[in-house]
């Protein structure tokens, strides 16, 4: 991707001395969403820092729309970053929590006041324009800290980890609010998120990462179908990870491979060639999830409801169909 | 005695240590007699009086005063920096400075001020008022560093880091969020710092130069040879004052909205 927006190249960020992100390379073209997936801990925050510009990189490469801004100032770069903790401006009305940036911008006043209003009745709060931040909900706080990113129009809107303080049926609503924002306004934007649902939801691409390397970088349905190594798939939802080495005792492979994985609905539970015992049973209304105790190790397995089921102690009898298998790369050394 | 009973017993015992020395020297400053006494004996402002006409009372007050706010101005210029480093920056060496910023108040005032006119009036031939200001400007520069510091802890960095996204310069975020949210630290380190600088005895004890004396020093001194109520009159009106200093404090500051 050569006209891509943004680009890292091989960016390395540190806490001293301890390396946070070694060698990051990451593109992100005009108008693209992009969620950068990971377990806590592994960068995600610190690379968002480094591409606002909060955070020096001690190597590498930072280019947006064609020019290096690695030693270009925060403020002088024209990007929008949305905090976790909202980060609303404690003492200032919602109004001019979202004017913030206009009056530094020295707008005439009638434009500034259009254009905060709009933005704020965009994010639909309307009406809350004289209330300060403390009197707000959590789902509203976090939509003035939208408008207040977006009313600037920067030309690439960072948001970490935006809904993870919110509860789950905001959580949704506020899903569709950023999808919406984003068609409309076409602006490229990273949304950072440990949630894989989230990450597939919302965006055109997800990037994989673990302990500051990129471990995957692809559409979500290939994320979500195709996880290239054991660490990616156990992040989506593979919870059955089984090494070749071991699976030839018992099978014949369909290929070469490192491992291969399965989720738990890929698992038939009652035939197959292999044999268990049921440990546990949850009903959960559509299916029922089992965790069987084989030779393999537990293995858990979803079927539905429907099903003939099998009690807690039951022998079963299990089969972990290849034709349904994600093959899977060795993980690299953490 | 049932548990609210012992609440309004504490509550009362607190009231009558913190204001019953007030009471007392208002009541015996206000008293008409020619001794120091309380309950007073009649009332009347004749000894407030008698202090104001005393003119070495009136210099040292100026003294005092002007001393108070300078310091304390002196101490906010330089601890408000030093405390947005200590607790922004983490520059090298953060601990030994916030242990620095700390020690004043275990070591007695009596040492310092000996060791500041010991090792640094005296052999650098320093005047007296500019050893005075330097003195209490290190006597206060711990409670403005501690006390903004304090501030700046419970004031999110994401906050600052959100004025910059937005396009403000370090200096435009500092002063236009970060001064209006730490103000209330600064008008408690204002008050704190002005009272303690005009309250302070040890440290200026050894200050103190001929013509040159705080009004704490020169209260000490009268007291020794007398025993009419002026002193208490004098420390009724200080009380008042300080009193006063507070609510114009929060006035003055409260209604600028940065520092
Ligand atoms: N201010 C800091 N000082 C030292 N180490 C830090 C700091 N911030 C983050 N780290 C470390 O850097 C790594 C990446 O952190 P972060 O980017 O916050 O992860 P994420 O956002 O993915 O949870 C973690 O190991 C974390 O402990
Ligand atoms: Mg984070």
């Amino acid at each position: 991707m050569s006209d891509a927006f943004l680009r890292l190249h091989d960016v390395t960020l540190r806490y001293g001395r301890t390396i946070a992100v070694e060698k990051l390379n990451l593109a992100v073209s005009a108008g693209e969403f992009v969620a950068l997936l990971g377990p806590s801990g592994c960068g995600k925050t610190t690379t968002m820092r480094a591409i606002a510009g909060l955070l020096k990189p001690s190597a590498g490469r930072i280019v947006i729309d064609g020019a290096d801004v690695t030693r270009v100032a925060p403020n002088k770069r024209d990007v929008g970053l949305m905090f976790q903790s909202y980060a609303l401006f404690p003492h200032l009305t919602v109004f001019e929590n979202v004017a913030f940036g206009l009056r530094l911008r020295k707008l005439p006043d009638a434009d500034i006041k259009t254009r905060a209003i709009q933005a704020l009745a965009s994010v639909g709060l309307a009406g809350t324009e004289e209330k300060l931040p403390k009197e707000l909900s959590g789902g509203q706080q976090q939509r003035v800290a939208l408008a207040r990113a977006i009313v600037v129009r920067p030309r690439l809107l960072l948001l970490d980890e935006p809904l993870s303080n919110l509860d789950a049926r905001l959580r949704l609503e506020m899903r569709s609010e950023i999808t919406r924002l984003q068609r409309e306004l076409n602006l490229p934007m990273i949304y950072v998120t440990h949630d894989q649902v989230e990450a597939l939801a919302l965006a055109d691409r997800i990037i994989v990462m673990r302990a500051g390397r990129i471990e995957q970088d692809g559409t979500p349905e290939v994320i979500y179908a195709k996880p290239r190594n054991e660490f990616v798939a156990r992040f989506v939802g593979f919870e059955t990870i089984l090494t070749a080495a071991r699976l030839a005792a018992h099978a014949r492979l369909p290929g070469p491979a490192y491992a291969f994985g399965w989720r738990p609905r890929h698992v038939v539970v009652g035939t197959g060639p292999y044999q268990g015992h049921v440990r546990g049973a949850s009903y959960l209304g559509e299916t029922v999830e089992y965790l069987i105790e084989s030779e393999f190790g537990p293995i858990k397995a979803e079927v539905a409801a429907d099903a003939p089921r099998h009690g807690p102690g039951q022998a079963v009898a299990f089969d972990l169909p290849f034709a349904r298998a994600a093959p899977l790369a060795a993980d690299l050394p953490a | 005695m049932n548990g609210r009973a012992l609440q309004w017993t504490a509550l009362g015992a607190v009231l009558l240590f913190l204001l019953g020395p007030f009471v007392i020297i208002l009541a015996a400053g206000v008293s008409d007699g020619e001794t120091l006494t309380f309950p007073p004996e009649g009332v009347s402002l004749r000894w407030a009086a008698s202090v104001v006409a005393i003119a070495e009372l009136r210099h040292a007050f100026a003294i005092s005063f002007a001393l108070a706010v300078l310091s304390t101005l002196g101490a906010l210029l330089l601890g408000i920096p030093a405390a947005y480093a200590l607790e922004r920056l983490d520059p090298p060496g953060a601990n030994i400075v916030r242990a620095v910023v700390t020690s004043p108040l275990v070591v007695p005032g009596i040492v310092v001020g000996l060791a500041l006119l010991r090792y640094f009036v005296i052999p650098l031939g320093i005047g007296v008022r500019p050893a005075l200001l330097a003195s209490h400007i290190a006597l206060l520069i711990p409670y403005a560093v501690r006390v903004v510091a304090a501030s700046l802890r419970n004031l999110r960095v994401d906050i600052e880091d959100a004025a910059i996204m937005l396009g403000a310069t370090p200096l435009q975020a500092f002063f236009q969020i970060v001064a209006p949210n730490i103000r209330n630290g600064v008008i408690a380190s204002f008050i704190l710092s002005f009272i303690t600088s005009f309250n302070q005895v040890p440290v200026s004890l050894f200050l103190s130069g001929p013509g040159i004396s705080t009004l704490p020093i020169e209260m000490l001194a009268r007291i020794d040879f007398t025993y009419d109520p002026s002193i208490a009159a004098l420390s009724a009106m200080l009380a008042l004052l300080s009193i006063a200093i507070v609510f114009l404090a929060e006035r003055l500051l409260g209604l600028s909205r940065y520092v």
